[in-house]
């Protein structure tokens, strides 16, 4: 059966959700070759063997930390020479899209980022992509080279598949390139505690109508009273009140939960393209006019000042 | 000595506009209004920003694509970028990111160049792996997704906020860098911008210019193809209320009702 290689996104061999789910789509195309950098690389091997891997690749080098992209997309092309895959799959992190593509230069290889679902077809992998701010659904194949694809968060379950997941040191030459980009240094982003917002089940969202930082508070206990992770439109974030990396749309993250709740969100295109394909979409605005009711299963027309924090109060007393 | 600084920009489709696909299943742009994509104007931007930091430096702003392509050229030199190098050519109808990776590396290569810039992703494919791939196609050190970043001394260093942390980078020129939309606000043309651009060189380059057969590029010469493409199907209408006291709790009983309480 063909291999296909997989490549782990992983902190201090904590293997994350989007990982697992790769191994859900490799196993649709054959048998799933894990690569695992870096430090805890080996740690890794216990859960991918759980989710399919037949084999988990490792190495670690102080390249890996020290040098941006480069020593990864050497360690993976190592990995691509010695296997010869049917297919690379790569979760579609900003990093990782970044090695994906480089490696598929290197190989000769066409790349497909950002698929939503993958199956196999009889010329190979077709890969479905949600394009135009999701408003079309595409089916694109790579028609030279062994597939490089990346996969968004979300596009898969995932499934105990137990397999050897045998671990085997992977020999890495670097190349001269690698140490092109040096990492000066590194700031940990503070954790919130709450779910990763591209892996969350429920996000909960806070846009123009929050109308201050402070008042984010509000979305930030309905979110808590959920267990979802906290999101912000581009006019919330662009107001200082709420920080980048939780900017849900075209210049930030694109998120597909089971639940996506709009607080004060107008629903312009730029948000829509990061939230269209979510299951469940549920908003709150005072304007009866705004797009966002457009995409909606349920909308409530009122001050979410009044709505938000009633929602919060009748979910605490529901889970007791 | 002169820093030349090559800015790559892309002619987008209006995002706000009916974006669809022609009959090939490309991109359709004759239909649909086109522009400068809203996130090359952050790499415009802090081109200029290092130009004038720097002692003496010459920005080119280049693109590839169709006759109209020309129109994003012209924003970025009303901008204050200095020329401009159109690669046009009718074989490239069809390109994929592989390609037009290429017709960009050789027009860079022939234009000569110390820092290339561009945006973090083009706003119609948005795949946002484009400057890496120049990276590697140059041979040269790549510096991307950057918030900040500022050249000095032959180096160029910035800050990169990723998932987990923030790195601050730094490496030797000749390198390419991507800016994000936090890079800072990109300046709107002024009048005599947009009269002094009416001036400005824009040359034109095709296929044999960079000596690029016509196989590699286009649509044959993809290495993706898509086989469908499809309307997503709208959303089912679904029960908006309007709040008189209890929309909180009428939200609970749907959320309740979906099994999310």
């Amino acid at each position: 059966m063909a291999e296909v290689l997989v490549y782990v996104d992983h902190v201090d061999g904590a293997v994350r959700k989007p990982t697992l789910e790769l191994l859900t789509l490799a196993r649709r195309l054959g048998e799933p070759v894990a690569v695992a950098l870096g430090p805890g690389a080996e740690n890794t091997a216990p859960a991918l063997a759980e989710h399919g891997a037949v084999k988990v690749l490792t190495a670690d080098a102080a390249e890996f930390g020290d040098y941006l992209v480069v020593p990864k997309v050497d360690a993976l092309q190592a990995a691509y020479e010695a296997i010869s895959p049917a297919a690379v799959l790569l979760p579609s992190s900003a990093e990782a899209k970044e090695i994906a593509a480089r490696l598929a230069v290197r190989i000769g290889s066409g790349i497909i980022t950002d698929a939503v679902d993958l199956e196999a077809g009889d010329q190979g992998p077709v890969a479905t992509q949600s394009v135009f701010a999701a408003a079309f659904s595409t089916r694109t194949r790579v028609s030279k080279g062994a597939p490089v694809i990346t996969v968004k968060p979300n596009s898969a379950p995932v499934e105990a598949a137990p397999a050897a997941g045998a671990v085997e040191a992977l020999t890495v030459s670097f190349s001269e390139k690698a140490t092109g980009t040096k990492i000066v240094s590194r700031t940990p982003r503070e954790s919130t505690g709450r779910p990763e917002l591209t892996e969350a089940a429920i996000v909960v969202s806070g846009g123009r109508g929050v109308n201050g930082a402070e008042n984010f508070a509000v979305i930030e206990a309905l979110a808590d009273s959920l267990g979802a992770a906290v999101g912000a439109s581009r006019a919330a974030v662009d107001a200082g009140w709420y920080p980048h990396s939780s900017q849900v749309g075209q210049t930030g993250k694109s998120v597909s939960p089971q639940l996506y709740i709009a607080s004060g969100i107008s629903g312009a295109i730029q948000h829509r393209a990061g939230m269209q394909t979510s299951k469940t979409i549920v908003a709150i605005n005072k304007d009866a006019e705004a797009p966002i009711f457009d995409l909606v299963d349920y909308g409530v027309v009122g001050d979410l000042f009044e709505v938000v924090p009633q929602l919060t109060d009748e979910i605490k007393v529901r889970k007791g | 000595m002169s820093l030349r600084i090559v800015v790559c920009v892309k002619y987008v489709p209006d995002a706000t506009g009916d974006r669809h696909f022609a009959e090939d299943l490309t991109v359709d742009r004759d239909d649909v209004d086109g522009l400068l994509s809203e996130l090359d104007e952050y790499a415009v931007e802090q081109a200029l920003q290092i130009a004038d930091g720097a002692d003496d430096a010459e920005i080119t702003v280049l693109t590839v694509g169709p006759e109209d392509a020309k129109d994003a050229l012209r924003k970025a030199l009303s901008m204050g970028a200095d020329k401009a190098v159109h690669v046009e050519d009718d074989d490239l109808h069809g390109t994929d990111v592989m390609g037009t990776s290429l017709v960009l590396a050789k027009a860079i290569e022939k234009t000569g160049y110390d820092l290339v810039i561009c945006g973090m992703a083009s706003t119609d494919g948005t795949m946002g792996v484009l400057p890496a791939i120049l990276a590697e196609r140059l041979g040269v050190p790549q510096v991307t997704l950057l918030s900040e970043v500022a050249v000095a001394d032959g180096l160029v260093k910035g800050r990169r906020d990723g998932d987990t942390a923030s790195e601050q980078l730094e490496a030797s020129l000749p390198a390419v860098v991507s800016v994000t939309d936090q890079s800072g606000e990109a300046r709107y043309p002024s009048f005599k911008g947009i009269m002094a651009a009416k001036k400005k060189p824009v040359q034109s380059w095709d296929l044999e210019d960079l000596e690029i057969d016509a196989d590699e590029v286009g649509l044959e010469g993809a290495w993706t193809a898509v086989d469908s493409a499809a309307e997503r199907p709208a959303r089912t209408a679904g029960t908006i209320v309007k709040d008189e006291g209890e929309g909180g709790k009428q939200l609970a009983e749907f959320l309740a009702g979906q099994k999310f309480i």
